[in-house]
């Protein structure tokens, strides 16, 4: 039985999309075969950070009306072979989901995979209650910033209680807590929040601290999930976010302002 | 009225097709003395249920061999009662025929569709006000998320997680927090000017007792912001003390 994980925050462009990518690709990458679904009905992106935009042919809602079956609709990915993305529907909108619809799909995917990513589209409403709903897991990505806190803070509530598994009165959603964009340096200035601030208001487990960093935007503009830039440091800390998720202990790392040597300030920071 | 009103074309009616509830009495025995005694016992037990009561008067029940039934009599017994009589179902030749006499519409007889209400005898006056009834404490040992609302109705409401800004604790009793509290406490909201507030770690958006309120802009300014603090009302001031 696949794990069924939700990327979500309530808030919109905190980085669910690129979390998606890198955390499905990272299980991928450790040999777990994995399925990335877009649930950003009428705004997809996943094609476009995956890099397999040109060869969306069928998507979510052809399978939810039968319009398509659900092997025809899944895209393997071309760099990794346990990898598939199920595309949104860019035409329609967030109203051509049910929840049968999804909970079919769903279930279907639980058989043929060991994880299923949902990446959740913004806001509280229809979409983003149905990607969360049939969820085991939730990632939750927040910025360091109080109006991102909240609106976590807000879908760690409906995580709570409007899920399947709390409607049912299930073991509750595991919650993670994935802070993206962060800048040391701006926290010491006291422009950010911290981690510890953001742990203290939330209080959940932490996943990750993902570094802001020039790499994501490469990324996401190369249609490469920024994981396989192994070289980067946002690379590196969902790297190390995929192994935590996994169950390993391995060190927080980009917390602290970085001291910048001679060679760094003449060549500047990758 | 002038031609041209008779002509005019905006209606002045609309028929409606409406379901209502109506009581029916069924008579079982065509005996006015005993039914004036039992009615009033009837009428005893829940005298607000009786009063201008639309009724329809089931006479279609009646046995055959009991005679001819006064109706006229039984229809201002039913009225000194507060029961006035709508309709009748009749089914035999002699009360179809009071009936019409009296300008009374005759109902069909029943279908099986009615089932026997008895008025609910609960309002039988109470000799003495009722034991206050101890309801348990809700006990709250998950977070409190921003946009949730926890009511503790006519109880305490005990909350062993953090609550976060925008969230909302309503308890008609005392509030205890053992976790930072920074969302809003409304104790005592049906008006319990005696209820308390408890919190480990005081960083709340408001607190309130029985209407009388702090937000966080005056609690920011109280020392005891960020610790653990006991909240009463006296008179209409809030008091926060250390805990």
């Amino acid at each position: 039985m696949a794990k069924i994980l939700v990327v979500t925050s309530g808030k919109g462009g905190v980085g669910k999309t690129t979390t998606s990518a890198a955390i499905g690709t990272g299980l991928a990458l450790r040999g777990h075969k994995t399925v990335i679904v877009d649930f950003d009905v009428g705004l997809r992106n996943l094609d476009l950070i995956m890099g397999c935009e040109r060869r969306v042919v069928y998507d979510f809602v052809n399978v939810v009306n039968g319009e398509a079956t659900l092997s025809q609709a899944l895209i393997k990915d071309k760099r990794l072979e346990n990898l598939y993305v199920l595309a949104a529907s860019q035409t329609r909108d967030k109203d051509a989901l049910t929840q049968e619809g999804v909970e079919k799909i769903i279930n279907e995917l639980r058989e043929n995979f060991e994880y299923v990513v949902c990446d959740s589209p913004a806001g509280i409403e229809k979409g983003a209650h149905l990607a969360m709903y049939f969820a085991d897991e939730a990632i939750v990505v927040t910025n360091p910033e109080v109006s991102s806190v909240r609106d976590s803070d807000r879908m760690l509530g409906l995580l709570a209680s409007k899920s399947r598994r709390a409607e049912k009165g299930e073991e509750p959603i595991k919650e993670h807590l994935l802070l993206t964009r962060y800048n040391p340096e701006r926290v010491t200035k006291g422009e950010m929040l911290g981690v510890e601030d953001v742990e203290e208001i939330l209080a959940i487990r932490l996943l990750g601290v993902i570094p802001e960093s020039q790499a994501v935007l490469k990324a996401s503009n190369q249609g490469v999930p920024v994981i396989l830039d192994d070289q980067s440091d946002a690379g590196q800390a969902y790297s190390d976010a995929v192994d935590r998720l996994l169950g390993k202990e391995v060190p927080h790392r980009f917390l602290d302002v970085q001291k910048k040597g001679l060679m760094h300030r003449l060549f500047g920071a990758r | 009225m002038s031609q041209a009103d008779l002509l005019d074309q905006d209606p002045v009616f609309q028929l409606k097709g409406s379901m209502l509830a109506i009581t029916v009495m069924e008579l079982a025995h065509n005996d006015l003395a005993r039914l004036d005694q039992q009615l009033g016992e009837k009428v005893a037990q829940a005298p607000a249920f009786f009063s201008n009561t639309p009724l329809v008067l089931a006479l279609d029940k009646l046995p055959e061999g009991e005679g001819t039934l006064d109706l006229d009599a039984l229809m201002s017994l039913c009225r000194q009662h507060g029961l006035r009589t709508l309709a009748v179902r009749a089914s035999r030749e002699d009360d179809i025929k009071a009936a019409e006499a009296l300008d009374l519409p005759v109902l069909p007889p029943s279908g099986a569709r009615e089932r026997p209400i008895d008025p609910a005898p609960a309002p039988v006056a109470p000799s003495k006000p009722a034991e206050p009834e101890l309801r348990p404490s809700k006990i709250i040992s998950s977070p409190v998320r921003g946009g949730q609302q926890v009511y503790a109705q006519g109880a305490d409401l005990i909350v062993l997680a953090p609550v976060s800004a925008g969230a909302e604790l309503l308890a008609d009793g005392n509030i205890h927090v053992y976790a930072p509290m920074r969302g809003r406490a409304l104790a005592g909201v049906k008006g319990n000017t005696g209820a308390r507030i408890f919190c480990q770690q005081m960083g709340a958006e408001l607190l309130s007792i029985a209407g009388h309120y702090k937000v966080a802009e005056d609690l920011r300014r109280d020392p005891l912001w960020g610790e653990a603090v006991h909240v009463s009302l006296s008179g209409d001031v809030l008091n926060i003390k250390r805990l």
